[in-house]
């Protein structure tokens, strides 16, 4: 089926598997490149920035942030939620093409996941250091204890949240690190020094590709995959509710969860377009991460792009039906105009008009413009976030606490630090792990299709 | 009993070796063994040593390695009397600052005061208290304050200072003493014994902010200089032109309990006072007028001539020369002769010709003796702005030898005052730096009200007393006890006050003094009868001819600052103003027109005659004037106020030798620059929200839920599907009438005291992280020109159905079984989610650590200051949510008090601190369980409503409807915009 006429192969170039392993890990024995280690400096530097924000914020107190006591929550929480919504892809695009049986995804998922996993750590930072007292963080964990015992706050979608993003983050991280497995015996199985056979003969913790080992192997798959599935509809819907829950104008509504999924899919998939264009660019892989997956992925951003739209719409549609006073004031009166009218529109045109330009096949094959608008959606989501935090919380029922917000240095060097930690994080994926999935890409080659096909083998493996 | 048995031995006495005791035995004894060393043959074996060894040196090694701060609690070795540790003890007291009296109880924890509140029982403050009296508790704690006697600014001992100032004071020619008004018989007594010591010493009082043109007015209509008690109480028609009664002038507290009595209205009691407030900058008083004209001072001479001429003119006295008004003045014509001997006319210009003017309408309208009281008159301000004139010529001439300053600050307040250093020998006495005294060359440091004795007569026969409640912090001398040492009296002041009380107030039977003094000082006060002097009243002559002008500055006394002395208090200078909601500066108010034609925005900077001053435009403010608040740039206030905003007392004028607070000759130029205020509030209109809900009189007599019906109709939908919340004991709850409240920020400060609110200086208060639990909200309503102002005092409303509380992770904050919603600081770890989930943003977040931080450098960062936290009240860590509590502490301790007596709790027992001392009485706390106490009763009435009630948080704060008397048509009656409907 993979190489219908209509379709075409899925890796282009006839490659044979040796041809296949070692396009893949060649970058791995490479002398690293000069923009490698350039990038690796700047992104250090901004590590640097962000440490020494995070000490400030720690040591000094949250109040050498921007927030105030109008507006309790900041770019801490827009960039949390962003950064979960970037976290999403890796997973979607494992589990839900994997269902959907898109067997293109193969080419890109590995450096999905590996995003996923960057992000999700990125993420996770941002509710940590956002708490007053992050010394007691631990009163958030739900362990027996002395104090009567006191149990935390089961109704508080906080905790939910606490539990929902540490589950996902186990679970990403180990589907992310199962499906490396096989890679990192073949690099040690194509090691020269002997430290590089140690270290990633440790990682492949004694993987020999006997058929056993695979029938295991892809049963854990299916069974962390199922979990995956679950968590990757779950983890953004329970990040909704910490706004849905509450009772602000603008955060009190039903349609935030899924308008929450969706819209992490869409911030996940554009990230996800952004590395590819580069990985291609870079590593030379266009055989691999062909123009098609392009398309698809362009394809998949037209059709949630148009979903977000719809839930912007509905949300106005349904302020303004509603004929709650507070409701109608917030998006009509401090988004579409207002104070924060710039914002709203940069998330509008961003997610919603922009992505449409993709109907069109010439602009969806111009790698450039993809590359532009996969960026622009991502700062489309992230006004998205700033929209939905910071308008409501600025101006919600008593005008006479109404206030304003603006970040500070140490606020903005926080997220350039977390930026330096996902640049870090994706550069060492480039450098010390195979960017695609030998393994699976192996199995819809078409040259070992064919010759299967031609042997009258079975498809599997 | 039938016997049971286990084994044969059992049954026969025996007792069961049973494997179980068996085991359990073993188990102990191993367990004992191990620690008694004195069992050689025991079985403990090395093993155990070793165990035990380890355990001991890991345990000292954990111990030792803890580093503990060390507290420096020190017990009594000998309890003093009176003191229970823990437990306060309330002294009955006087607050007296030099211009503004106040009855009030002292709370002193464990030795020293810290928190000043009203009493309750005085005939004159009855219970209120203002902002400034609040406040005055930290000024005991000031680092500002003297600590030594200083010659030459060297400390020095009181003996050595003594010598000086005798030697100075038998050598020179002339002597003069100024203090500000004295309303102590005592004091006025030591001060006798000082002038007769040193013959042709003169004293002069000396007011920084006078009100001499009201005495010079009724010396010239009834022959006495004095100051008439006023009645707002039994008043039905107030006019009041320029006269902030409600805010500082004379005797606020006062007035704004009598007025607030006017406001009260209910089903059964559906009237109250029409207040007409005719002024040029929007003062606190005019926010709770019922009419208010925005007028330049001119444009109000004008209509006060005019009705003075209509009244005369209704009543048969003679009318007199002036220029027609430009505003309408038939309806206030009519209004005040429509209540006559039930009106009340205040001004508060210092123009005699002015008050001569007001004195002759009040006496046309036959007020003197019903809401104007000859017989008891107010005693503060007495001051003589043209004796001090002339005392200020001979100084510059060199005429004065010796200058002995008393708690006055002329060189800050008066501008000019340079010839200070002609005097050839000053001494300063008074209780903190300031200008004058970092200026003079001997500085008697006097005690704080709290250290010391005195006695006051704030109006005519009415006593009350000041106690010390504190063994004086530094080497301090009460400065009565100086003019004593100088005049080589060997009394001391404690003793010349008793003796004086004695001779003077005591009934008849010297035996029973003792028992009399200590019942009078417990009481705080004492009431005699006054005598009743018949005056004449002679007609005024005075011909008002008002100089046309172009832009006058009007200048005012801030309700935080007042004329400054109280700069160095960081919780007055934390304290926004009612009307603009600033705080930290003063700033040049223009009116809005004016703004606009001259292209002026807030915080711009203009310059006032070269000094640079930034603007704010202030809604209500009259065209073609600016107002400026008194009190800012002080340079020696101390750490907390130097350099704050302008000195505006260098515009002060005089007219016909009395001090005014306008003047006409300013040149007001714009520059580029700007500067940056900082408002506690940033967005000044409700947006059509029903959250102040107001009414006028006459819509409520026709409805009594007129302005709320939405409450009737969201209590029709209040729907839920889970049980309703029901409390067995107390469900406390409060009520705020918007009516009665004025916006004085009392309650702030007494909050503020009680709570340990933390002062956050401006920069945080620009970033919107002021610490107050309790707010004053204020909104404007109709034009800008002329807004109407409302306000609501915002806590906790401790909501049934909280929102913030389900969303708290750790369950950090939570309601209790009364219907308190309660914060555990302990357990909170800052996510500030409930600082979201809470419509009415009253909880604080600590972004900073507030105490013991040089960032923060107020009142929480020396040991000194430190002394008035309330021991009661957590002082809050860093990363912690906190808010109103509705006084937790103040509820435990009435409950244990009545648990104690074996009694059940009265109603009005236990009073948060903004209740305490609310001088209107606009808020009242109780048991909402209970059917009959005032609380319910209030929140029974028609006009009560919750805040945002639609959302369903089912709040214990009530607030009653704004009613307005405003007639049809007027400006305050616009009750088709304002009537909100779901």
């Amino acid at each position: 089926m993979y190489n219908t006429e209509i379709r075409g192969p899925l890796i282009l170039g006839n490659k044979s598997l040796g041809q296949i392993t070692d396009d893949i890990t060649s970058p791995l024995y490479a002398r690293p490149k000069f923009w490698w280690l350039a990038g690796l400096g700047i992104s250090s530097l901004m590590m640097l920035l962000g440490f020494w924000a995070i000490y400030v914020t720690i040591s000094t107190g949250i109040g050498t942030w921007g927030v105030n006591n109008t507006v309790g929550w900041g770019w801490a929480i827009i960039n949390f939620v962003w950064w979960i919504g970037i976290g999403h892809a890796g997973t979607a695009f494992s589990i839900f093409l994997l269902i959907l049986r898109q067997e293109w995804r193969s080419s890109i998922n590995r450096a999905a996941e590996a995003m996923t996993v960057v992000a999700v750590g990125c993420a996770a930072l941002f509710p940590a250091l956002h708490m007053g007292r992050i010394w007691n963080a631990f009163f958030i964990l739900p362990y027996p204890n002395t104090r009567g015992p006191l149990w935390v706050n089961y109704n508080s979608p906080l905790f939910w949240d606490f539990i929902a993003i540490s589950a996902y983050l186990l679970i990403s991280a180990s589907f992310w690190y199962l499906g490396m497995i096989p890679d990192f015996a073949t690099i040690r199985d194509h090691a020269k020094s002997k430290v590089r056979k140690g270290v990633y003969g440790w990682l492949a913790m004694g993987w020999r590709g006997s058929v056993g080992e695979w029938k295991r192997y892809e049963g854990l798959s299916y069974i962390l995959g199922g979990i995956a599935a679950v968590l990757v509809v779950s983890v953004h819907s329970i990040v909704s509710t910490d706004f849905a829950v509450s009772v602000e104008p603008g955060w009190h509504t039903t349609i935030f969860p899924p308008y929450f999924v969706v819209g992490a899919i869409f911030s996940g998939f554009a990230m996800v377009m952004t590395l590819m264009i580069l990985l291609r660019k870079i590593y030379k892989l266009e055989d691999y991460i062909t123009d098609r997956h392009m398309q698809n992925v362009a394809k998949i951003l037209i059709f949630v792009s148009l979903i977000m739209g719809t839930a912007y719409l509905t949300e106005i549609f349904l302020a303004w039906y509603s004929g709650n006073r507070y409701e109608i004031f917030t998006f009509f009166h401090n988004r579409i105009t207002g104070e924060f009218t710039v914002q709203f529109w940069i998330m509008f045109v961003c997610n919603a008009i922009i992505p449409q330009l993709m109907w069109f096949k010439k602009i969806r094959s111009n790698v450039l413009i993809l590359f532009i608008i996969s960026i622009l959606i991502n700062v489309g989501m992230w006004f998205e976030r700033f929209n939905i935090v910071i308008t409501s919380l600025a101006k919600d029922y008593l005008p006479s606490a109404w206030a304003s917000y603006s970040p500070t240095f140490v606020e903005i060097s926080v997220y350039l630090g977390t930026l330096g930690i996902f640049i870090f994080g994706v550069l060492l994926f480039f450098k010390y792990i195979p960017m695609i999935a030998i393994s699976e890409v192996k199995a819809v080659n078409k040259y070992q299709i064919e010759n299967r096909k031609s042997k009258g083998e079975s498809k599997k493996n | 009993m039938e016997k049971h048995w286990r084994s044969i031995e059992e049954f026969h006495g025996g007792k069961d070796p049973g494997p179980e005791t068996e085991a359990g035995q073993e188990h102990r004894n191993a367990v004992l063994d191990l620690l008694d060393s004195r069992a050689v043959d025991s079985p403990a074996t090395r093993r155990d040593f070793l165990k035990l060894f380890g355990f001991s040196i890991a345990t000292a090694t954990v111990v030792s390695s803890c580093e503990k701060p060390v507290q420096k609690a020190i017990p009594y070795l000998i309890r003093p009397e009176e003191v229970t540790p823990g437990q306060a003890s309330y002294y009955a007291s006087t607050f007296y600052d030099g211009s503004e009296y106040c009855s009030v109880l002292v709370k002193v924890r464990d030795g020293r005061p810290i928190k000043i509140e009203g009493n309750h029982r005085s005939p004159v403050s009855h219970g209120g208290t203002s902002a400034r009296v609040q406040a005055s508790v930290l000024n005991l704690y000031d680092e500002a304050r003297y600590r030594d006697p200083m010659i030459s600014r060297e400390p020095v001992s009181w003996e050595e200072t003594d010598r000086l100032v005798r030697e100075k004071l038998s050598s020179g020619r002339r002597t003069v003493l100024v203090t500000p008004t004295v309303i102590s018989p005592s004091t006025r007594e030591a001060i006798g014994l000082f002038l007769k010591a040193y013959p042709g010493a003169e004293w002069i009082q000396y007011d920084e902010t006078p009100a001499s043109g009201i005495r010079e007015a009724h010396r010239i209509l009834f022959g006495r200089s004095l100051i008439p008690g006023f009645h707002f109480d039994t008043a039905d028609y107030i006019l009041s032109l320029d006269a902030d009664f409600l805010g500082t002038w004379l005797a606020p507290v006062e007035f704004t309990r009598d007025y607030a009595s006017t406001r009260e209205v209910s089903s059964t009691r559906p009237r109250m006072s029409r207040h007409v407030q005719v002024e040029s900058g929007f003062s606190v008083t005019g926010t709770s007028a019922d009419i208010r004209l925005p007028v330049t001072p001119r444009e109000s001479q004008l209509m006060l001539a005019a009705i003075y001429n209509r009244v005369a003119d209704a009543t048969g006295y003679p009318s007199l020369l002036a220029p027609p008004p430009v505003h309408d003045v038939e309806a206030m014509t009519a209004g005040l002769l429509e209540h006559r001997g039930r009106s009340l006319v205040v001004s508060g210009s210092n123009d005699p010709d002015v008050q001569v003017l007001v004195g002759g309408l009040n006496y046309m309208l036959g007020n003197y003796g019903q809401t104007l009281d000859l017989d008891r008159c107010i005693m503060l301000k007495q001051g003589d702005d043209a004796k001090f004139v002339d005392f200020v010529a001979s100084l510059e001439n060199g005429e004065v030898d010796n200058l002995v300053l008393v708690n006055v600050n002329p060189l800050y307040s008066l501008g000019g005052f340079d010839a200070l250093g002609k005097a050839g020998f000053t001494v300063y006495a008074g209780t903190a730096m300031n200008e004058t005294a970092e200026a003079c060359r001997v500085v008697c440091p006097d005690h704080h009200y709290l250290e010391a004795w005195g006695d006051a007569e704030p109006v005519t026969a009415s006593y009350s007393l000041q106690q010390p409640c504190i063994r004086p912090i530094f080497n301090t001398r009460a400065f009565q006890d100086s003019l004593l040492a100088w005049a080589g009296e060997t009394q001391s002041y404690g003793d010349l006050l008793r003796s004086w009380w004695k001779e003077n107030l005591a009934p008849s039977a010297p035996e029973g003094f003792e028992a009399w003094w200590k019942h009078t000082l417990q009481q705080g006060y004492l009431e005699k009868e006054p005598g009743h002097p018949v005056l004449e009243y002679t007609p005024p002559r005075v011909a008002l001819e008002p100089a046309e002008s172009g832009l006058s500055l009007i200048l005012y006394q801030p309700v935080s600052l007042n004329d400054g002395r109280y700069a160095n208090n960081p919780w007055l200078q934390e304290l926004p103003d009612p009307v603009s909601k600033v705080c930290w500066d003063n700033y040049l108010a223009v009116s809005p027109a004016d703004a606009e034609e001259k292209g002026l925005r807030d915080e711009m900077v203009v310059t006032l005659d070269g000094i640079a001053v930034p603007v704010l435009v202030q809604p209500g403010q009259a065209r073609g004037t600016v107002s400026l608040a008194l009190g800012y740039g002080r340079t020696r206030a101390g750490k907390v106020g130097d350099h704050l905003g302008i000195n505006g007392f260098r515009w002060i004028t005089r007219r016909n030798g009395h001090r005014c607070y306008v003047n006409d000759r300013i040149r007001m130029e714009a520059t580029g620059e700007t500067y940056p205020l900082a408002r506690t509030q940033t967005h000044h209109t409700m947006e059509g929200r029903p959250i102040v809900r107001e009414t006028t009189l006459e819509e409520y007599r026709k409805d009594p839920c007129a302005g709320n019906h939405f409450h009737v109709e969201t209590e029709a939908h209040h729907q839920t599907l889970y049980p309703g919340v029901k409390f067995d004991g107390f469900h406390w709850g409060l009520v705020v009438d918007l009516n009665k409240c004025t916006g004085c920020n009392n309650c702030i400060v007494a909050c503020t005291a009680e709570n340990n609110v933390a002062t956050v200086g401006k920069e945080e208060v620009r970033n919107r992280r002021i610490m107050h639990w309790i707010r004053i909200d204020r909104y404007y309503s109709g034009e800008p020109g002329n807004p109407q102002v409302l306000h609501q005092p915002v806590i906790c409303q401790h909501c049934d159905n909280a929102p913030c509380e389900n969303v708290c992770p750790v369950s950090a904050t939570m309601h209790s079984n009364e219907g308190l919603n309660q914060v555990a600081y302990a357990r909170c770890i800052g996510t500030k989610y409930c600082i979201n989930n809470c419509p009415y943003r009253v909880r604080r977040f600590n972004w900073f650590k507030y105490v013991k931080n040089d960032r923060f450098d107020f009142n929480q960062n020396s040991d000194l200051s430190r002394l008035a936290l309330n021991p009661d009240v957590t002082v809050r860590e860093r990363g912690v949510i906190e808010k109103c509590s509705f006084c937790v502490q103040r509820i435990q301790e009435k409950k244990m008090e009545a648990k104690l007596e074996n009694r059940a709790l009265t109603d009005g027992e236990v009073q948060p601190a903004c209740v305490q001392s609310c001088p209107a009485g606009a808020l009242v706390f109780g048991n909402l369980n209970d059917e009959g106490s005032e609380v319910s009763r209030l929140k029974k009435q028609e006009r009560n409503y919750h805040l945002l009630e639609e959302l369903h948080t089912l709040p214990s704060v009530g607030y009653l409807t704004r009613v307005r008397n405003s007639p049809p048509g007027s400006p305050g009656n616009h009750e088709e915009q304002n009537e909100h409907n779901g």
